[in-house]
């Protein structure tokens, strides 16, 4: 009763706090945090996200009760106020902004309590204690700068948000930056650091696009807030909003990794593991997938800016499935993954399945968390096994079974041909893993079965075509799940290291738990004939949202083939891999799908050649081009000739001037004058300021009279 | 002919509870002589009244036949007051016992004068603005002289008392005078007689005298000249608690009784107002450039403050006068966090005998105490009106209103003072980070409280501008 | 009956009478009693106006005001002893070590 009547007097003027509990947290570490234990920093950016989470679950509850939301002006202050453009720092409050922020905050809070435990040992690894703080920092900006994009309420505040996490997610992939040997270039120490660019340069074409997209609304509509374009919007022409979706389509593509921008996202992975987990799986790329939700009435006007979103997200999604098959890097493989995912919430809210988008994009932030989240546990437990073989307790001949190394001819933790048998030591991962595996793969009755069969239902009567895409791609999803699964967790221990892995302690795990419980239940948001986030979402969406009825034909349908795919995969990496892994290296095939694929594994395993191809079609011709620049035409003409002789001679001559009569004589004359006035004036009142309260009087009376004498007087 | 009932004291209930309480306290502290117990009896009183403060959200009545009228307005400054009399507790209980005399009756005298501050707040009469001056003003003269047998702060106490009876004076002959031109000294009846008077110099005359004697309260120039001296000899928590109180007190009374009953003489007023604004902004930060005791040099700049704070007053008589209360009831909440705040930082390091009050004293405090310093740092950035600060965006909000109700040259000269002041500010940093020394500050746990909670307030209440200022408009809803 | 205006000019002599004394005595005490006629200058109007309007309010307010005025003689006295304590004089023109 208590709760329900201050809910009713609602709590949407708490909303800027979703951003200024993480920048509390951000100042806390900067200012003090140089003083604080390693464990502090950890909770209070962690204490600051779920604070911001409280936030969020005020506003659910405030919503609950005022379904039409509200938008909350930052202040009363406008932002930025040129001729027509007026914008204000505004935070926008419906239905589908806090789902966003429910699940950024709360997979957020979660995720940072992992990373307490996670980035604990890559202190201790490196000897430097000052990289916790900053990780912590960053990860927390990240916070901020997401609550930015999800709460605004124009496309500019939005656009904030979108580079600032551009920028979070620029920083964490390089927090190792002197790390990562080898890479495409084969330099050491900083593929990390080129990782980290790629992926902001790659950004920066997909923001290009959304930068264009404003300044077309802005030129069409005359305003970039969200309910003044939409109101505006149907009266515009087709070409001019066929153009703003397909611009805008650009920045999803970056920011979403969908073709053909998407190669940032595998190389991304350099980062730490709460990053991939965080930015990298979770939220950040689902920002495009919010964009395209949030602008759907735009995408509504134009069928043919709806088709060509729903065929890119379904043929990424399809495409890069196909990839993740031929992976071996644990991380990479769920990147991979991660890109298949977002191609099919891509394909949702392309197809103007908004809600089917949405409820997928909350359910794999669950699902997709927990697989990374305990990737990096695996990833620990082998590396504590390879630490304890190395250092002490184990004394053995190294690397004795040929394991597999990386590019810098390390031992590679990441390498699942370096795992297999991992579910007995380390059981709490494995189940947790399992079930993480199982939601993605879709099986019923876990969260992904729900969210990805509303998809394939909705594609089957919006777009049969894309509906094959997906299905396909649906299939390829529990495969590679499956193929995974056994290589890291099933059969006989391949390395030394994964022999000795340990679990992780609590403080690691319990996320993993709380995260598998979600992953289970988390279908329950929307499960069919309740609708419960449909009508939840209906309140924002108006038309954009219906409730689709559940398709029985699609869900068996897609259990069958997921469980055909299980079961090819157990048939593949069970007991074939084991007897496979007994040959001698020269006959042993690289992976046990190989034989059958033959040519095709090797596009796959090269990812289809993509980046070698971007490599040659852009960055040599742009190389080429620089060169040019920079020789023939800044050098020798613009440099030689018209910056030394034309410019710079006739600048010196406009300083002198400006230096001798003018600065001295004039200005230094002014500024000084100025100050001497002043001391003149502070001594004379010092002087006035005599300390006697007779004198002190004789001021009052005679200001009193000087006032009296003008009133009277005048 | 009815009587007072006894919901007039209920109106006015956290008035009246507060001035019982300090009676009791009168009671507790003769038999018990424990400064100790009395301090955190008077915080818990003050406490009690913060809440029963609480409880009157939303009340518009009138009291005592309209002589008292409780609204938004009236308990917005009885939370300022009652906030600044808790930090001023904190201030004075370290201080009061690291100089060695920690006296009961000084809690005591603080409770009498904060109810004088918020009475002055509720008064829509003008007998009982006098009387809320006085009993504001009288407290405060005992607390100034208190240091047993210190000869300046005898002479501040002395100094404020002869001036302060003096303005009151002028206060009074003011209310005299409007009573002979109106028949009424209740505001609703002055501003009805007010416009069939057929004496409008003696309305004029007493409204000016009235403005004299308040001026003089919140130290316009040129009735300020007491300010440094008053500021720099009394006890530092007293001097804190007297520029905050005794300033929010003086504007309280002052616009509540210009908006009130003297809309008809805006007209004429206005000049007048603006001159002092200027003259305020001038002197307080020019005189403050030439200063080297960081008493003295706070002193003047709570004068030039008050300028900044008359500013609104100069739109009283055109449409915009809510805005303009708005901003002035904000930026007297920013004075009042960061002006605690500073003053909490002065006396950490300050010495028995007035020592360690110079600029020089403060050379070396950024290498040896980092945190207080930066607090320090926080605080005079506030000060000066730099984001993200509380006192920026009273500033904002204040010359955005001042702009709008089409006094640009106001709001410039209030820049350009606003730069000015950043000198002054900036000499205080300048010795904190750049110059050698050794200062030496004892910790103290109720002070570094106080410096916590103002220092987190500057910076997060400037994240709250906005509900602030939301409420702060509420509040003057109340006023018209 | 003496006219109103009468009454207002006496005050106004008195009030000035009483400022003048603030602004040229130099003992402290002299100083206060000025104060104190300057009060009483104000309470001759409020009595006077208070017969013109012939209303009894302009007379209550006399006794606030002595009230006040009784108050601020307990604290000026107290507060004037106390400095003649320490410096042996009650010469306001002494107390004048803060300036500046």
């Amino acid at each position: 009763m208590l709760l329900r009547e201050a809910a009713a007097t609602n709590y949407f003027n708490l909303v800027p706090w979703v951003v200024f509990f993480p920048v509390l947290g951000i100042l806390i570490n900067l200012l003090v945090g140089g003083r604080l234990r390693e464990k502090m920093i950890g909770v209070i950016a962690s204490l600051a996200v779920a604070a911001s989470f409280a936030v969020a679950v005020l506003l659910a509850l405030s919503l609950n009760d005022q379904h039409a939301g509200t938008i909350i002006a930052f202040m009363n202050l406008e932002w930025i106020s040129i001729g027509d453009l007026h914008i204000d720092w505004a935070f926008r409050v419906d239905t589908l902004s806090v789902t966003m922020m429910l699940a950024v905050s709360g997979v957020g809070t979660l995720i940072h309590i992992y990373a307490i435990a996670y980035m604990h040992a890559d202190v201790r690894h490196h000897q430097d204690p000052t990289r916790y703080r900053r990780f912590f920092v960053f990860f927390n900006l990240f916070i901020v700068m997401m609550m930015i994009l999800v709460s605004a309420d124009n496309y500019l505040m939005l656009f904030v948000g979108w580079e600032g996490v551009g920028l979070c997610s620029y920083l964490l992939i390089g927090f190792w930056y002197d790390k990562g040997k080898g890479g495409a270039n084969h330099l050491d120490g900083i593929s990390n650091a080129l990782a980290g660019k790629k992926a902001f340069i790659t950004n920066r074409i997909g923001d290009f696009g959304f930068l264009i997209a404003t300044f077309l609304m802005f030129g069409a509509f005359g305003s970039l807030q969200f309910d003044t374009v939409f109101t505006k919007a149907p009266f515009a022409s087709q070409g001019t909003i066929l153009a703003i979706t397909l611009f805008m389509l650009l920045g999803v593509a970056g920011k979403s990794a969908q073709l053909p921008l998407y190669v940032w996202l595998p190389d991304a992975m350099a980062g730490p593991t709460p990053v991939s987990a965080l930015i990298h799986a979770a939220t950040m790329v689902t920002a495009g997938v919010y964009l395209v939700a949030r602008s759907h009435e735009l995408y509504a006007l134009s069928s043919q800016a709806q088709n060509i979103v729903a065929l890119v997200g379904g043929l990424t999604a399809l495409f890069a499935a196909t990839i993740a098959v031929g992976q071996f890097d644990i991380k990479k493989l769920l990147a991979y993954s991660t890109i298949s995912q977002l191609g099919f919430m891509v394909a949702a809210v392309g197809m103007g399945a908004i809600v089917a988008g949405i409820f997928h994009l909350v359910t794999h932030a669950f699902f997709k968390a927990l697989l990374f989240l305990s990737a990096g546990s695996v990833i620990q437990g082998v590396e504590a096994g390879h630490h304890a073989m190395e250092h002490g307790s184990i004394k053995e001949s190294k690397h004795k079974r040929g394991e597999h190394l990386n590019e810098g001819g390390e031992f590679d933790a990441q390498d699942m041909r370096n795992m297999g048998g991992l579910s007995r030591r380390m059981p709490v991962t494995f189940v947790v893993y399992l079930v993480g595996a199982l939601a993605l793969a879709g099986i019923f009755p876990l969260a992904g079965f729900w969210s990805k069969d509303e998809i394939l239902a909705e594609a089957l009567h919006l777009h049969p075509a894309v509906f094959v895409l997906l299905i396909i791609a649906a299939f390829f999803t529990a495969f590679y799940m499956t193929r995974q699964i056994w290589m890291i967790f099933f059969s006989k221990p391949r390395s030394r290291p994964a022999e000795y892995a340990r679990e992780n302690s609590l403080l690691l795990t319990l996320p993993l738990i709380l995260l598998a419980v979600l992953s289970v239940f988390g279908g329950a948001l929307n499960l069919p004939f309740w609708h419960t986030l449909t009508h939840w979402l209906d309140y924002t969406l108006a038309e954009g949202a219906k409730v689709g009825s559940f398709n029985y034909l699609v869900a068996g349908l897609s259990t069958v083939l997921a469980l055909a795919a299980i079961a090819l995969g157990i048939f593949l990496y069970g007991k074939r891999y084991q007897a496979q892994a007994k040959l001698p290296a020269a006959q042993r095939p690289v992976d046990p799908v190989q034989p059958y694929l033959r040519g095709a594994f090797t596009g796959i395993q090269h990812k289809w050649w993509i980046d070698e191809f971007y490599d040659w079609l852009i960055l040599r011709r742009y190389v080429a081009l620089s060169r040019f620049l920079s020789y023939r035409f800044e050098e020798r003409f613009w440099h030689d000739w018209l910056h030394d002789n034309a410019i710079a001679g006739s600048f010196r001559q406009t300083a002198h001037f400006l230096a001798q009569p003018v600065d001295l004589g004039i200005i230094d004359g002014i500024a000084n004058g100025l100050g001497t006035i002043s001391q003149r004036f502070a001594s004379w009142i010092r002087r006035a300021q005599n300390g006697f309260v007779r004198s002190y009087a004789t001021w009052v009376l005679a200001g009193m009279v000087i006032i009296l004498g003008y009133l009277i007087l005048r | 002919m009815s009587g007072y009932g006894i919901e007039d004291l209920v109106y006015i209930l956290p008035i009246v509870f507060l001035l019982v309480w300090a009676l009791v306290l009168v009671l507790v502290e003769a038999f018990t002589k424990r400064p100790d117990v009395t301090m955190l009896l008077a915080a818990f009183g003050l406490l009690a009244a913060v809440t029963l403060s609480v409880i009157q959200f939303g009340t518009e009545a009138t009291a005592f036949k309209e002589m008292l009228t409780v609204d938004g307005y009236a308990v917005f400054v009885y939370m300022l007051v009652l906030a600044s009399g808790l930090l001023s507790l904190g201030l004075a209980y370290d201080y009061n016992r690291r100089m060695g005399w920690a006296r009961g009756e000084y809690y005591i005298l603080m409770l009498f004068s904060i109810a004088g501050a918020m009475l002055m707040a509720s008064a829509a009469n003008l007998i009982v603005v006098f009387l809320a001056l006085e009993l504001l003003s009288i407290p405060l003269y005992v607390m100034a002289a208190f240091v047993p047998n210190d000869a300046s702060s005898e002479e501040a106490g002395l100094k404020y008392f002869l001036l302060g009876a003096f303005a009151g004076g002028f206060v009074l002959y003011g209310v005299a005078l409007i009573y002979g031109a109106t028949g009424a000294t209740n505001l609703m009846d002055v501003v009805a007689a007010a416009l069939g008077t057929n004496s409008p110099v003696m309305l004029l005359t007493g409204a000016a005298l009235i403005l004299v004697g308040l001026g003089f309260k919140v130290a316009l120039v040129p009735f300020h000249m007491w300010t440094p001296d008053v500021y720099q000899g009394a006890p530092t928590p007293v001097t804190a608690y007297m520029a905050v109180v005794a300033k929010a007190g003086g504007f309280a009374a002052l616009f509540r009784v210009f908006i009130a009953a003297f809309p008809s003489v805006s007209a004429d007023l206005t000049p007048v107002i603006a001159t002092l604004v200027v003259l305020t902004l001038v002197v307080g930060n020019v005189a403050a450039l030439a200063q080297k005791n960081i008493k003295r040099m706070l002193a003047y700049s709570s004068i030039s403050h008050a300028g900044f704070l008359m500013m609104a007053f100069v739109t009283y008589g055109s449409a915009l006068y809510a805005d303009a209360v708005t901003s002035l009831l904000f930026y007297l909440l920013a004075f009042t966090v960061t002006s605690f705040g500073s003053w909490a930082v002065v006396i950490a390091l300050e010495k028995a005998e007035g020592k360690g009050l110079d600029f020089e004293d403060y050379a070396g405090l950024g290498k040896k105490y980092p945190m207080l310093s930066a607090a320090m740092l926080v605080f005079l950035l506030s000060f000066a009106g730099v984001p993200p600060t509380l006192g920026f965006a009273g500033k904002f909000f204040l010359f955005r209103t001042v702009l709008e109700a089409g006094y640009a040259w106001l709001a410039i000269v209030g820049v350009i003072m606003s730069l000015v002041s950043a000198f002054y500010y900036l000499r205080v940093v300048r010795f904190m980070y750049f110059e050698q020394g050794d200062p030496e500050v004892r910790s103290e746990p109720v002070l570094n409280l106080v410096t916590a909670i103002t220092v987190v307030g500057t910076i997060f209440l400037f994240l709250f501008s906005g509900p602030l200022l939301a409420w702060a408009s509420e509040a003057v809803l109340a006023l018209i | 009956m003496v006219p109103i205006e009468y009454y207002v000019a006496l005050s106004a002599i008195l009030f000035m009478i009483g400022t003048m004394g603030v602004l040229t005595r130099r003992n402290a005490i002299i100083i206060f009693m000025s104060i104190e006629l300057m009060l009483n200058a104000a309470n001759l109007l409020f009595v006077a106006f208070a017969r013109m309007y012939e209303a009894l309010s302009g007379q209550i307010f006399v006794f606030f005001v002595m009230t006040v005025a009784a108050a601020e003689v307990a604290v000026g006295l107290a507060l004037i002893v106390a400095v003649f304590r320490t410096k042996h004089s009650i010469n306001i023109d002494e107390a004048s070590t803060l300036k500046g």
